[in-house]
């Protein structure tokens, strides 16, 4: 769900489990391995702490840290209680906010020792709800372990802690004339930690690459309180490749306690096309012929018509409003490089269809085309009263059938849907436009959602390219991944924290909530209580 | 239209049955195509039977508009790439095909990175999907045909430089890139320590900087890119233009380690050909007065020598990275040295830990990468 998103619902998520007593599992003799599953205990994540046991806890954290980094009342707690996902909220039992990484080490060993579930957190921008708390646990905030520890100009990296603001990164490195390149939208106020937890992207990754592919080296520290060093500030690091593994695991595996990211040379021009198309299947051909003609555009974004018309009213970017879609193409490097190559793209969009091109002649023309991609999300808030934000891939060939399936699904949902993409990498925002209001709507917009998801998936796609599984998405894993596939997800996150105390029950579905939703979808539409929220 | 069946049926179960047969009885099985890359790793058990992917080939699927190729294990790299030089597209991350050889399956269990690596990225950063037969020979399929993906851990990038120690590759779907539009090779004759401090230099700039190599007292540096971005990059560094033939067969050489230096010998028993892999910036190694050959603007260097194995290892770590026994002279000597760096231990817990959930019966490449991994 958005940042817009105003509906606050209570977490009735993921209680499938007392429905289907814990026995159901001893007898399914098919899954032996989910038997071993720590984190079952910590399915139903909406049981409170007992009280006994929370007295306990905060108890050994004051031999940890000053009272005042330990919140516990409920006015304290409440900034905690959603991230992004504003729509999912639940209360932490307590929330601590360590300043240095041996205070992280000596909480997660007590956690370990007091069976308690900890969920770490970052800046809270995340729009999975891979930070919603544990009812009955605890919140790691990262947040206050936000120092820049070094940059290196000549070796080009920056070793930072996990609180620190990605935009900050690259205002530092400024001055050596380089920057780190992930650039997800949240970039002003999301922080480098969460960046790693959920493998970010942005608008140029197409050309630099995820965040996985800008990081050298994790330090980190278990569950049971080791400090770890997954990849090195080398190019590569012996034995299995635990930094990938690690990048975009939604906090299950370790918690992360510095970042060594790689910093490149910032480009010495960037100019951006604005190209109008009278069809979005053109715009989506326009997008696979670039490709084909070897042009790697610095960045390649697609918005729809209702889109376009909701941001042009919102920040006067200057774009044509009676264009079915419009491609936003950026070339960047040298001048003489971007000329060359800003060359090849217009001869390729004319070629392409396009009926219209505007190529921005100064910077702040360049900022001002972009403003209006920058912005899709806010302006989606200012026409609908909340709105339901996507985050499918798909193969790129496939855009402008998916944005024909999605004009049908408006029709059956009874619900608009505008359309923002990073056009070059495949994945789509579609923007389902509801009113939490309106009794049944949030509902319908989550069954458009999930059927948006399984098109992606049916097209050889994915659930989710930037923003994670966390909360949201975790039943529509079930149509992506097989029961063995989730087994072997189930046997890394043993592999890391066999107790399955590090956010337990995001991202990865058990077998028996997957039955559940499987039954759940066959009757789709037909739910006896349709007003309720599910999952 | 519905993609093309990815796998052969046969191969299929044969693998299936040898894995499930391989469980049963306790015994490893070794993992093998063209057999290119055996000098590489630990010694597996020598009583491991040889599961051969080499049916397993063909490209199943590619559209150069997507960026995208799914391969079989089996597939030669050269055949996957004269395919995609057809579309002007290419693997960026340059994979050695050692004596000319090498398949897909090999390539990314090894995930060796040629000399582009150092501006493009390694194998890992081009996996984007693969299917596995697990141990208890299902076959897994994780990530897919898209450039994002963030469903799930990623265990593609897992398998990639697993050594075959946690399942059976059985395809594998690749980014790939174009080929640049220009291409120029320029020659410095200057001193390892200038050859790196330039290297880095250079790295921190806007240039189209592709890969870098210095040996004997000369520093090549190959550009990549634009037209226009090679011209006014040759203009500002100088330098001796290399004639492109030359350069193209050099790099070629480079990547494919077929210069003499890459080469060790029984007949010298002790003189092993190590891989040294460290931050850009480390100065150059001159307690060791062996040849060396410098790729990856500084971050790889390559030596030829009997210095002990704690030496090498002592000062790779001193300068954060470490050293790898990439080709020893002997069996012997390779059986005896640990092949490759050792982790801290609780890193080492994990590994062992993963091991023990993903291949507790130690079935896929017993000991390639660890003893009793």
């Amino acid at each position: 769900m958005g940042i817009g998103a105003r509906v606050a619902l209570e977490l009735k998520h993921s209680n499938e489990h007392q429905l289907l007593p814990f026995a159901v599992f001893r007898t399914k003799m098919n899954a032996p391995r989910e038997l071993h599953l720590g984190e079952l205990r910590f399915a139903d994540f909406t049981q409170p702490m007992p009280a006994s046991k929370r007295a306990a806890l905060i108890q050994s954290l004051r031999d940890i840290l000053p009272a005042q980094d330990i919140l516990t009342t409920d006015e304290a707690l409440r900034p905690y209680e959603c991230d992004g996902l504003a729509g999912y909220r639940q209360m932490p039992s307590v929330v601590v906010l360590p300043t240095q990484e041996s205070q992280v080490v000596e909480i997660l060993k007590l956690a370990h020792r007091l069976d308690v579930p900890v969920v770490a957190r970052g800046a809270g921008t995340g729009l999975s709800g891979g930070a919603t708390p544990h009812r009955g646990g605890l919140i790691l905030s990262l947040a206050r372990l936000n120092t820049i520890v070094s940059i290196d100009p000549a070796a080009r990296t920056a070793r930072v802690r996990p609180g620190v603001r990605n935009a900050a990164i690259s205002d530092a490195a400024a001055p050596y004339g380089l920057y780190y390149a992930p650039d997800p939208s949240s970039q002003i106020a999301c922080s480098i930690g969460g960046n790693v937890a959920e493998n970010s992207g942005g608008v140029h990754c197409l050309k630099y690459g995820l965040t996985v592919h800008n990081v050298l080296r994790i330090r980190a520290v278990t569950i049971e309180g080791e400090i770890v060093e997954f990849g090195s500030e080398a190019l590569d690091a012996p034995g299995l490749d635990l930094l990938s593994l690690v990048i975009g695991s939604e906090g299950m595996l370790s918690v992360v306690t510095e970042v060594t990211v790689k910093l490149i040379p910032k480009p010495q021009l960037a100019r951006v096309i604005m190209a109008s198309f009278d069809n979005v299947e053109k715009s989506g051909h326009a997008v696979a012929n670039l490709i084909a003609a070897g042009i790697i555009p610095a960045g390649l974004e697609m918005m729809d018509q209702k889109m376009t018309r909701a941001v042009e009213e919102f920040v006067h970017a200057g774009y044509d409003l009676q264009a079915k879609a419009i491609l936003l193409c950026e070339s960047d490097g040298t001048p003489e490089e971007v000329e060359e190559e800003i060359g090849r793209m217009k001869a390729v969009l004319s070629d392409s269809g396009a009926t219209d091109l505007k190529v921005s002649e100064t910077e702040e023309q360049r900022l001002r085309f972009w403003s209006g991609r920058k912005n899709a999300f806010p302006a989606a808030g200012r026409v609908a009263a909340d709105y339901y934000c996507m985050d499918g891939t798909i193969p790129r060939a496939k855009l402008g059938e998916m944005l024909n399936r999605i004009a049908e699904m408006e029709v059956k949902y009874g619900l608009a849907c505008m359309n923002v993409f990073h056009a070059g990498d495949g994945n789509l925002h579609p923007l389902i436009l509801f009113d939490a209001s309106k009794p049944g709507e949030f509902h319908q917009a989550e069954l458009f959602g999930a059927e948006i998801l399984e098109s992606c998936v049916e097209y050889g796609g994915t659930v989710t390219g930037e923003h994670g599984v966390g909360l949201e998405k975790i039943n529509s894993m079930c149509v992506q991944f097989s029961p063995q596939e989730r087994i072997a997800f189930f046997a890394v996150k043993r592999g890391f924290d066999p107790a399955g105390l590090l956010n337990p029950g995001k991202a990865i579905p058990t077998l028996s909530r997957c039955a559940e939703y499987g039954k759940m979808h066959v009757h789709r539409g037909a739910l006896k209580f349709p007003e309720l929220p599910r999952f | 239209m519905s993609p093309p069946v990815p796998f052969d049926p046969d191969w299929i179960r044969q693998s299936s049955e040898m894995i499930l047969e391989a469980g049963r009885a306790g015994c490893g099985l070794k993992i093998r195509g063209e057999g290119s890359k055996d000098f590489y790793g630990s010694m597996t058990n020598p009583e491991a039977r040889v599961l051969t992917t080499l049916p397993h080939a063909g490209v199943v699927d590619y559209d150069p508009a997507e960026l995208v190729v799914v391969a079989r294990c089996g597939t030669p790299i050269q055949e996957l790439e004269s395919l995609l030089a057809k579309s002007r597209q290419m693997l960026a991350f340059d994979p050695p095909r050692f004596g000319g050889r090498g398949t897909v399956g090999g390539m990314i269990a090894t995930g060796l990175s040629g000399p582009r690596r150092m501006s493009s990225g390694a194998a890992k950063d081009f996996v984007l999907g693969m299917t596995v037969l697990d141990a208890q020979a299902q076959a897994l399929r994780f990530g897919g045909t898209v450039m994002k993906n963030v469903a799930g851990y990623d265990m593609s990038r897992l398998h990639t430089g697993a050594m075959g120690v946690l399942g059976l590759i059985v395809d594998v779907s690749l980014k790939v890139l174009p080929i640049p539009p220009a291409d120029s090779t320029l020659i410095f004759e200057v001193g390892a320590q200038d050859a790196i401090d330039w290297a880095n230099a250079w790295a921190g700039q806007p240039l189209p900087l592709a890969a870098t190599c210095w040996q004997a007292g000369r520093l090549r540096v190959r550009l990549s890119g634009a037209a226009a971005a090679v011209r006014s990059a040759r203009e500002k560094l100088g330098g001796e233009l290399m004639p492109q033939a030359q350069a193209d067969a050099f790099w070629q050489g480079l990547r494919d380690q077929q210069d003499e230096f890459f080469s060790v010998s029984s007949a010298a028993p002790g003189l092993h050909l190590w891989r040294l892999s460290v931050p850009s910036t480390t100065p150059h190694l001159t307690e060791i007065n062996d040849e060396q050959w410098l790729e990856w603007g500084g971050a790889l260097r390559w030596i030829k020598t009997q210095a002990p194995a704690a030496q090498l290892r002592a000062w790779a770590s001193r300068h954060g990275g470490h050293a790898t026994l990439f080709r020893a002279a002997t069996d012997d000597a390779r059986q005896q040295a640990d092949v490759f760096t050792e982790p801290a231990a609780p890193l080492m817990k994990i590994h062992q830990r993963l091991k023990q959930e993903l291949d507790g019966q130690c079935i896929f490449n017993p000991g390639r990468m660890y003893a009793g991994l």
